[in-house]
């Protein structure tokens, strides 16, 4: 008699299914199918992915405090698994699972707050690179400075939300940060070694958005001025450059 | 054709949260490891931090994710970025698992068991000759900690583990914790596998502490945690494996509810106080490494 070999895809399949059978032929010493033996790597995987989560969405786990978190990353990791051996890309896609997700609607800027703490962790990963710095910018004649377009630094991301999650996020670092009620926009930078989180007049953020996608600065400003009539262009991109938010400036 | 070896020492695994400290306070500690998958960002504080540490300590690089005893082929890509880590912070010693943990377009993230048969054989001596030539280096293959085993096996795990040595020409990295945990989960003495174990390929010792629970039948089974101190039962048998082995460089794991840097650093004591042990009792060393 021989014995049937156990493909590894029956393998995965029965891991990640817990209603399959443990698939025939792994066996106890005893010889017989133990679920429970099966069921250390089905829990290993589980546990495991949600612990990812958890490192990686620490603010959105103490929003919602541990055991609701790990109840809605185990219906995450349930559906879906990492297809990269490296963890840190992995729950690219749960801000979107959050914002869908029923059982977190009471939390309505858990989404916001999961896309802002993904955004933290590329930056943390992002390539070295050294932002273009004031000193710069300002040596650029001011003629040429509307056909100018920056490259974002690598680390360098943007978020809009209804909901004050840059200031939150901020309280969840350190006390005494007052949070205020009303929409928010963060800007997220790696100038050094450190990511920094700084919320940026919402102004700004349109005119950043427009120059983070390629925009012109003189494009940028015309755009911005028309939701902003008051929007002052050189402070904002001042204020952008001291927070690293480009790579290097690049006339068109 | 090897980077100097690791020294004969207790390590510590290098978590984050520990870099300044260790930077700071310039712990007396062997060599470092890491796994090399949480340093395959581009950039940022993990390579500045563990280039600060490849400066002052010896580094282990250590995968988790290559999938060396999986059916399909090794990960190009995988490999392509380990050669880089290993170009880049020129390890000491490089080591993976015999397991696997990818399949198809689904990383598992946990090391999944793999049944012993010439055709399994085959394939992971191919995989591990593959790893070694495209790292340029010789790699250490780890003994895997199991809770099921397959009926179709026909070779002994360590008839496995020494057959991959012998035709690929790699080391062992025998981690005593999952010999404990696989000679409880399957009713075998751990002092008689550490016995037959082929050490004169042993580069380096694995501890770690495990966690208890029961099988189906109501049975002891112990989990590889490494959430704990290293148990007792352990510690014993790793003072068993140096009698046989002599001083080999030997890694406190502890991934999960890492503590504060000075509880690692009080194991790594411990464990470096019996390896200075066995190298004055002049203990017979049959490992040739």
């Amino acid at each position: 008699m021989t014995i049937g070999s156990v493909r590894q895809a029956d393998f995965v399949a029965a891991l990640v299914d817990p209603a399959r059978a443990v698939p025939s032929g792994i066996v106890s010493y005893r010889g017989d199918s133990d679920t429970k033996r099966f069921a250390v790597y089905r829990n290993n995987v589980h546990v495991g992915l949600v612990g990812v989560l958890a490192a990686k969405y620490p603010v959105c786990a103490q929003l919602v405090g541990e055991e609701f978190f790990t109840v809605m990353a185990r219906i995450y990791v349930a559906d879906h698994k990492p297809t990269s051996p490296i963890m840190m890309q992995y729950g690219a896609d749960f801000p979107a699972f959050i914002a869908d997700f029923a059982g977190a609607r009471s939390v309505p800027y858990l989404s916001d707050m999961a896309a802002l703490e993904e955004a933290w962790s590329i930056a943390y990963n992002a390539a070295d690179d050294s932002p273009a710095g004031l000193a710069e910018i300002a040596a650029i004649d001011p003629e040429v400075l509307p056909d100018l377009t920056l490259k974002p630094h690598a680390a360098t991301g943007l978020l809009r939300s209804d909901y004050p999650i840059g200031s939150i996020w901020s309280a969840h670092q350190a006390p005494g940060v007052a949070v205020r009620a009303g929409a928010e926009a963060v800007l997220i930078t790696r100038p050094a070694l450190d990511v920094k989180v700084t919320v940026i007049p919402t102004a700004d953020a349109v005119f950043a958005h427009d120059l983070l996608q390629g925009s012109a600065v003189g494009d940028a400003v015309e755009r911005t001025l028309i939701s902003h009539p008051e929007f002052d262009f050189g402070s904002a991109l001042v204020g952008l450059c001291s927070l690293g938010a480009f790579s290097q400036p690049a006339l068109t | 054709m090897d980077a100097p070896h690791l020294p004969p020492r207790a390590g510590l695994g290098l978590k984050p949260q520990h870099y300044a400290e260790i930077l700071e306070s310039r712990p007396d500690i062997g060599f470092f490891e890491v796994h090399a998958e949480n340093y395959m960002g581009d950039g940022g504080p993990p390579h500045r931090y563990l280039a600060a540490i490849v400066d002052r300590y010896p580094l282990s690089l250590h995968g988790v994710g290559l999938s060396i005893g999986g059916e399909a082929p090794l990960n190009r890509d995988h490999l392509r970025r380990l050669r880089s880590l290993v170009d880049r912070y020129k390890p000491q010693s490089f080591s993976e698992h015999l397991a696997w943990s990818s399949h198809e377009e689904t990383s598992l993230n946990d090391l999944l068991p793999l049944p012993y048969t010439n055709a399994t054989l085959d394939r992971v001596v191919a995989h591990v000759e593959e790893v070694q030539q495209a790292l340029g280096r010789t790699m250490l293959l780890e003994n895997p900690s199991t809770y099921v085993l397959f009926a179709e096996s026909t070779i002994d795990e360590i008839d496995f583990l020494a057959a991959i040595a012998e035709r690929t020409g790699c080391g062992l990295l025998l981690d005593v914790n999952n010999v404990m945990v696989s000679s409880v989960n399957h009713r075998l003495d751990p002092f008689t596998y550490v016995e037959r174990f082929p050490v004169h390929a042993v580069g380096e010792i694995h501890l770690a502490g495990y966690d208890e629970t029961t099988d189906a039948a109501g049975e002891r089974l112990l989990i590889d945690a490494h959430a704990s101190r290293v148990s007792q039962d352990v510690f014993a048998l790793f003072r068993h494996t140096l009698g046989r082995t002599g001083p080999v460089p030997t890694l406190v794991e502890w991934d999960n509810n890492v503590p504060a840097f000075s509880v690692l650093a009080d194991e790594a004591r411990i464990v470096d106080l019996a390896i200075t042990e066995v190298s004055a009792r002049g203990d017979r060393q049959e490992r040739v490494a």
